[in-house]
């Protein structure tokens, strides 16, 4: 069941848009914002909410990097590894936060902290490596920095 | 008047003009005259003859474009405009700049091209990780819609347009325009037959014209302007001022807004960028984000505007440049570029979904020391296979244009790759 929350932030998208269907997008991600991932339930209901199959959902939702299918633990760091990112030594950053954080890509610490997610460019490619912890932008990263950023998200 | 118009009021590190300090810098005085003074037909007319070319990296006639959209009283309604702000081209940071730094020319741009194609809805198409620029859109779009310049009768003119914003959940291929009106719709965001063409039958069926968003900031300034001062603001034949990047081993990485074609390769990166870091050397560049050919040493005296890119044999695109130094390994790059082609095909057609997984697959053998040397011809022929006309999309001819220049002017890099059998910069 929907959260009678997340069922009025939906339907909310639905008339704004004036499709029904258009509000897909936005459903899945009112569910990610209140559940951290979409869970199975989660995506049948906001099919249902937004007029699709389950099937039409998940095809939506399989589409999307920013769509987690799986759970995913309390921040999911986005690494860009992208050309510019690569150039200034994004390979070398992430193997450091593998390290540091024991997990492989895709992976989510044992403590449920993190999840570790390779994404491509995040548009500051003059500021490179870079990455993104929910909706902080962080640049001209080194792994010592990365060290202390990582304290701040508990 | 300014000959940077688009980054005029962008300070950097502070917050954007708010909708009083846009007004008095002379904000929404273009929305103004083209809605009170002038027809939908003369706007377009303007933009036609500025020779402003689309900014989006097709430098498609902006003009041309909008002279598809059915107009008149029986034209089908609603029609659309789309602002394409889905900047997920890697090496590309310039509409981060502009929706950033000044939010309400967006909007302003928006709504006077929404004007001169008489569009009833407009939606800016804000891509995923752009959280900054989604806020500040926001109270844009709020201030422009308490003044009065958004939603019906606007300024008493009888002109209604509601503009929306929806932010992507995050994939490439949105950025292709019919693949980006599936994903508004609600669908899996892979591309449309073409024809017919969004301008005829776009987002719902319906008239639509997308428009990258440094090209949509550059419509008010035509209209304020004028056709020949907007045309004189450039150094070659097409109209403006451009924003133009480096990223990479270089001093001072970053954006300028400069006169279209009115700088060098060379230029960018020694006067712009400040050189290169650390005593390392310039091999080569993406000129305008990975979906470009590389330009080395002979090439870094053209000039950057779309038609002297081309000759040198690659595209301008985006306008911002990636560079390659000495100390990384072409044969490195090229692979990752590959990978994120072949991570972001929408998997619809066979050659793209097939054939940049393999690719990737060789590239990464070569770079790893198990490659042979009848794989530098077979990614050759790969690169023939999935170049221009063989897609449903231009995906992947963009993805081998790096691959295939890369393999003419680092051929070197590559064959010994095979023969050392690993990868000289480990």
């Amino acid at each position: 069941m929907l959260t009678e929350t997340e069922r009025r932030e939906i339907e909310h998208e639905v008339q704004t848009l004036g499709h029904r269907r258009a509000a897909c997008v936005e459903a899945l991600k009112i569910v990610q914002a209140h559940r951290v991932w979409v869970d199975d339930e989660g995506l049948r209901d906001a099919a249902a909410a937004v007029g699709l199959t389950t099937a039409e959902m998940d095809n939506v939702a399989t589409f999307y990097n920013g769509v987690f299918r799986r759970r995913i633990g309390r921040h999911a760091i986005l690494v860009c590894e992208s050309v510019s990112c690569f150039v200034c030594g994004c390979e070398k950053l992430f193997e450091h936060l593998k390290k540091r954080l024991a997990i492989d890509a895709g992976q989510t610490t044992a403590d449920g902290r993190f999840t570790l997610v390779p994404i491509c460019c995040l548009g500051c490619c003059d500021r490179g490596p870079a990455m993104v912890i929910g909706k902080d932008l962080h640049t001209d990263l080194t792994p010592e920095k990365v060290d202390l950023i990582l304290e701040r998200y508990s | 008047m300014t000959t940077t118009p688009l980054t005029q009021n962008i300070r950097p590190g502070r917050e954007p003009l708010s909708l009083k300090e846009y007004e008095a810098a002379g904000g929404y005085q273009a929305l103004r005259k083209a809605i009170k003074e002038l027809s939908p037909t003369d706007v377009q007319t303007m933009v036609k003859d500025a020779r402003l070319l689309g900014r989006g990296g097709a430098g498609f006639p902006t003009g041309l474009k909008w002279s598809f959209v059915p107009m008149g009283p029986d034209a089908p309604r609603p029609k659309y405009l789309l602002c394409n702000a889905d900047e997920m081209e890697p090496g590309t940071f310039k509409d981060r700049l502009l929706i950033e730094g000044d939010p309400h020319q967006l909007v302003e741009g928006m709504i006077v091209a929404s004007y001169a194609i008489q569009a009833d809805v407009a939606f800016i198409f804000l891509r995923a990780q752009y959280d900054r620029g989604a806020e500040r859109l926001r109270r844009a779009i709020a201030e422009a819609y308490s003044a009065g310049y958004l939603g019906k009768n606007i300024l008493g003119t009888g002109f209604c347009l509601e503009l929306q914003m929806h932010e992507s959940a995050g994939r490439y291929i949105c950025g292709e325009e019919t693949a980006l009106l599936n994903s508004l719709e609600g669908r899996r965001a892979i591309p449309r037959t073409k024809p017919p063409f969004p301008p005829v039958v776009g987002l719902w069926g319906k008239p639509t014209v997308v428009q990258n968003v440094e090209t949509i900031c550059n419509v008010p300034h035509i209209v304020n302007g004028g056709v020949s001062w907007y045309r004189a603001l450039s150094r070659c034949e097409d109209g403006g001022t451009k924003i133009y990047g480096v990223s990479g081993k270089v001093n001072r990485p970053g954006a300028w807004e400069l006169p279209l074609g009115g700088v060098t390769v060379r230029q960018l990166i020694e006067e712009r960028a400040g050189g290169m870091r650390d005593g390392l050397k310039c091999r080569g560049v993406l000129p305008g984000g990975a979906s470009t050919d590389f330009l080395v040493e002979q090439h870094f005296d053209t000039p950057m505007d779309f038609k002297s890119v081309a000759k040198a044999g690659s595209r301008l695109g985006t306008g911002t440049m990636i560079v390659l130094d000495d100390q990384t390994c072409p044969v490195g790059m090229v692979l990752n570029l590959t990978h994120f082609f072949a991570t972001e095909s929408c998997g619809w057609c066979t050659p793209c979904r097939e054939g940049l997984p393999y690719m990737e697959n060789m590239l990464r053998a070569i770079e790893e020391g198990r490659g042979e040397e009848r794989d530098l011809a077979a990614l050759e022929e790969h690169c023939r296979w999935l170049g221009p006309g063989m897609t449903f999309c231009p995906l992947a001819p963009g993805a081998v244009e790096p691959v295939q220049s890369a393999l003419k002017y680092f051929r070197d890099d590559f064959e010994r790759h095979v023969r050392e059998k690993r990868c000289p910069w480990r």
